[in-house]
């Protein structure tokens, strides 16, 4: 397993490189490394079928007992089936699809990345690993939305998505914290057999936290807005991650901790009606559109809301639905969203109502699209019809069969749009002449299209493989599922029936209600899109406020601010924690000590009271060398040098950018001098008091002693100060390193990227 | 500025700098010294020959550009911490290697030598990119 994501994980990180050497092929080649993960999730099948768990762990940070553990069940299992077998597809649809897009190679890597981090979301076993996998999907998914990052309408939709999916994910992370706490281990295999874990008081914040996570995931309500938002990514990315992995994380997390919390009440109250508002809400938002990519996005919202509900239900059988609806799901999702791509990409229109009659130039195409349209709408013999079966065997109370009702009409109505009707009928006049698309676009749809029908046609074989593997790890024992087309003349089947009746109701009617889907339209925009909005508006609007306040662009008063802050904090630790330092410790002042103490002071004052800048700055390098001759004195030759060389740049970079200065403003009244005087005094005598307190303090005085009983013996080096800066405290100086390259690198932006028109002087 | 003493001198000069700063560097190990310090006296040398020549002579001087000599010693303050590790112990742990040669005192090469010669490309890298910058503003 650790193989397969290293495997992907450098795929990923070669892929620009890569594309250097390969040009367009790479994409197809490239296909290969998913491909051969698909191979080896495959090759486990028989083995987990039997109940196996294939475990792979390293030490990770075995001081704090952290190991990175991968474990892979059957839940696990089908997850990287899907994420490792569409992944393949994609990649290699991606690189036809973007094939004039020089900023390919990055879609490429970005999306290896991806699914890199999505096998490690649901193969971690270890909860810390979960969450960085978890994050670094947002991450990538925030790339790959924004590929187009000159378009406004791209950067909003991918900043929305990471912040709604970032800070679900913190959520993650304390409610994990949390639950790891009550368990008391932080492996999930740990977690799920902890022993009467729903009664630790730690339990309840930790699923609330958690459900908020998994919510935001996988786009429930009220956190749904953003998932249509990102059908600004190119569809490659929307199909993979937008359909039938990334906000499938979610659903993943429910599942997965299902043994262990849906027993709770929270859960039982909260998950399923969560997910039966999510399921109306998408449903009936996706009808009215007409915009291909969003028609897919709201039913994919609905899905999921599905999916959440019949996990929340807590019975077997509504654990088989899910897993089996999940199946369904990432099938024909993917398939018609790589459809609506090759549309979108063969005719140049997205417009659902303005496509028609593509069936003769696309044929390959259509034939997918068909196939997955039948498995979306739910008809026999499709996998799409078990899904619907199962879910309304499930759903046993009325509200939950209405709502999942509404989501089978809804869906009916969707797919024909997006699946049937752009091939049918006359055809119409389109931006591009279509033309049927390459190989690497049409086999994906293809592809998922006949499994879509095969495996509802071998329902038998893939009940025990696919379905019970997955469905026991939910359940936390073992479970069989049997899975057939035909159970008789029974409630499923008759309101199968209601909804295909419905369905076509609805979509004959669906140009008469044209005129009023307007309406509907700003109905939808009072919804939870605009606390998003508003939050958002309010950050930036404080952000903007406080700028204006404390960074008026006045260095003196950037530099009364700092002093002031320094001051009230520096002053309150001083007089709460530090003991008044008694007059006349230390060393008795020698006659040199005076005289390089005067000469500080007097070039101090010199540079106060001087009128030319010139003089300033000379007068102020006399203190600095004044300084270095006390470290020569009292025995710090490596701070004597250092600070010698430091003058020395200072003096030459005062002097470099006193050209850029303005001219010395006439004095100013002496009212204000008076009140600069005020924190200057206050500043100083702080540090001064300060500097003798941190003398008497005597913290810990064994440190230094192993320091240089050390140094020499340890690290080979006889220069204590070098020592600890390279060996001893060697991460503290690389942190130091890394912290001065990122100062030089803002200081080059300062001085480099000015606004144009605005060259010259800076503010005084 | 173009007074031929000053660009006389910083002919002698500048080399001299540059030799003491890798002096510096080396000895800091046993010595007053270090990477710190020795990244500072050469940008001082460099400094001096952009005062003394312009701005464009001393970057060909330093080939790479100055953010590209502080990303080449983080890059090899950080990789000397990867010895520690993949000898067992963890990141950043000294590692050293001792060579006898005879006639002369043991040799001794560890990745606190490669760290401190990161810690002194940083330190010359920044400072050369903020002169340069604000030098380059004047013209």
């Amino acid at each position: 397993m650790m193989t397969v994501l290293t495997m992907l994980a450098l795929a990923g990180f070669f892929a620009p490189r890569l594309y250097r050497a390969w040009g367009a092929r790479t994409a197809g080649r490239l296909a290969l490394a998913p491909a051969l993960a698909f191979a080896y999730f495959a090759s486990r099948l028989s083995a987990i079928r039997g109940g196996e768990t294939i475990r792979a762990s390293f030490e990770w940070i075995p001081v704090l007992g952290f190991e990175f553990s991968l474990q892979m069940d059957g839940l696990g299992l089908l997850f990287a089936l899907l994420i490792a077998g569409i992944g393949a597809f994609v990649v290699w649809y991606a690189g036809a699809y973007l094939k004039e897009d020089p900023a390919a190679p990055r879609f490429i890597a970005a999306l290896l990345l991806f699914m890199t981090s999505m096998l490690g979301v649901v193969l971690a076993d270890n909860v810390i690993a979960l969450f960085v996998f978890w994050e670094l999907t947002s991450f990538t998914s925030y790339l790959l939305i924004g590929h187009h990052h000159e378009e406004e309408k791209s950067r909003k939709a991918a900043l929305q998505a990471l912040l709604v999916t970032g800070l679900g994910g913190l959520f993650l992370l304390a409610g994990l914290l949390l639950l790891g706490q009550a368990a008391g281990s932080y492996n999930l295999s740990g977690i799920l057999a902890a022993d009467s874990l729903s009664s630790h008081p730690l339990f309840n914040p930790a699923l609330a936290l958690l459900l908020v996570g998994a919510f935001t995931k996988s786009a429930q309500f009220p956190f749904h807005f953003w998932l249509p938002n990102a059908m600004a990514a190119p569809t490659p990315a929307s199909a993979y991650l937008h359909s039938s992995t990334m906000v499938k994380a979610g659903v993943y997390l429910l599942a997965r901790l299902h043994p262990a919390c849906a027993d709770s009440a929270i859960w039982q109250a909260v998950v399923p009606a969560i997910g039966a508002a999510t399921l109306v809400i998408g449903a009936t938002m996706a009808y009215g559109q007409t915009i291909l990519k969003r028609l897919l996005a709201y039913t994919t919202v609905a899905a999921l809301g599905g999916m959440t509900m019949l996990l929340g239900l807590g019975q077997t059988l509504a654990i088989k639905a899910a897993v089996v609806f999940l199946l369904a799901h990432a099938l024909y999702k993917a398939a018609l969203f790589l459809v609506a791509g090759i549309i979108d990409h063969e005719t140049g229109e997205k417009d659902v109502l303005k496509l028609g009659g593509l069936r003769r130039a696309l044929p390959f195409t259509a034939l997918g699209a068909g196939l997955a349209a039948l498995s979306m709408m739910g008809l026999p013999p499709f996998f799409g019809f078990l899904a619907k079966e199962t879910l309304y065997s499930a759903a046993q109370q009325p509200t939950l069969l209405a709502a999942s009702v509404i989501g089978g009409v809804f869906f009916l109505v969707v797919a024909c749009l997006t699946g049937l009707k752009p091939f049918f009928g006359a055809e119409r006049d389109t931006p591009r002449h279509p033309h049927e698309a390459p190989i690497a676009m049409w086999i994906g749809p293809l592809a998922m299209g006949l499994l879509s029908l095969s495996f509802g046609v071998f329902a038998p074989w893939v009940g025990p493989t696919l379905i019970a593997p997955a469905a026991s790890a939910i359940a936390g024992e073992p479970l069989t599922a049997k899975l057939a087309l035909w159970h008789g003349w029974n409630r499923e089947l008759q309101w199968s029936l209601a909804t295909l009746a419905l369905g076509l109701v609805a979509f004959a009617s669906l140009r008469a209600l044209r005129p009023i889907m307007p309406a509907f339209a700003r109905l939808r925009a009072w919804g939870p899109e605009r606390g998003y909005e508003a939050a958002l508006n309010g950050l930036v609007a404080a952000a903007g406020a406080q700028t204006r306040l404390l960074q008026n662009g006045s260095l003196r008063y950037y530099l009364l601010a700092t002093l002031l802050f320094v001051l009230a904090t520096g002053g309150w630790f001083f007089w709460r924690l530090v003991e008044w330092p008694a007059p006349g410790a230390g060393t008795p002042v020698r006659l040199i000590d005076a005289v390089i103490l005067s000469l500080i002071l007097l070039s101090t004052v010199g540079a106060i009271f001087s009128r030319s800048r010139m003089a300033a700055f000379a007068s102020l390098g006399v203190a600095g060398y004044a300084i270095a001759i006390f470290f020569v004195l009292y025995g710090a030759p490596d701070l004597a040098m250092t600070q010698l060389v430091i003058e020395t740049l200072t003096v030459i970079l005062l002097v470099l950018a006193f050209y850029h200065l303005p001219p010395l403003h006439p004095r100013t009244p002496v009212r204000g001098r008076v009140f600069d005087l005020v924190p200057s005094v206050l500043v100083g005598s702080l540090m001064a008091a300060l500097t003798l307190a941190a003398n008497r303090a005597n913290l810990a005085p064994s440190i230094s002693s192993y320091f240089s009983a050390n140094s020499w013996t340890n690290a080979y080096g006889k220069n204590i100060v070098n020592v600890i800066l390279v060996d001893f405290r060697a991460l503290d100086t690389l942190g130091e390193i890394s912290v001065l390259l990122i100062a030089g690198l803002g200081a080059i932006a300062l001085l480099k990227l000015r606004a144009p028109g605005k060259g010259g002087g800076g503010a005084p | 500025m173009s007074s031929l003493i000053l660009r006389t001198a910083t002919r002698y000069l500048v080399p001299l700098l540059l030799l003491f700063s890798i002096y510096l560097l080396l000895a800091g190990h046993n010595y007053p010294g270090g990477g710190f310090v020795g990244g500072l006296a050469a940008a001082a040398g460099l400094a001096l020959y952009a005062l003394a020549f312009d701005v464009r002579s001393a970057r060909t001087m330093l080939r790479l550009t100055p953010t590209g000599v502080s990303a080449l010693g983080l890059m090899l303050a950080a990789l000397s911490g990867l010895p520690g590790i993949l000898r067992g112990s963890s990141f950043l742990t000294g590692k050293w290697m001792v060579a006898y040669l005879p006639g002369f005192d043991p040799i001794k090469i560890g990745t606190p030598v490669l760290f401190d010669l990161g810690v002194y490309l940083v330190v010359l890298g920044v400072t050369m990119s903020i002169i340069f910058a604000l030098a380059e503003e004047e013209s």
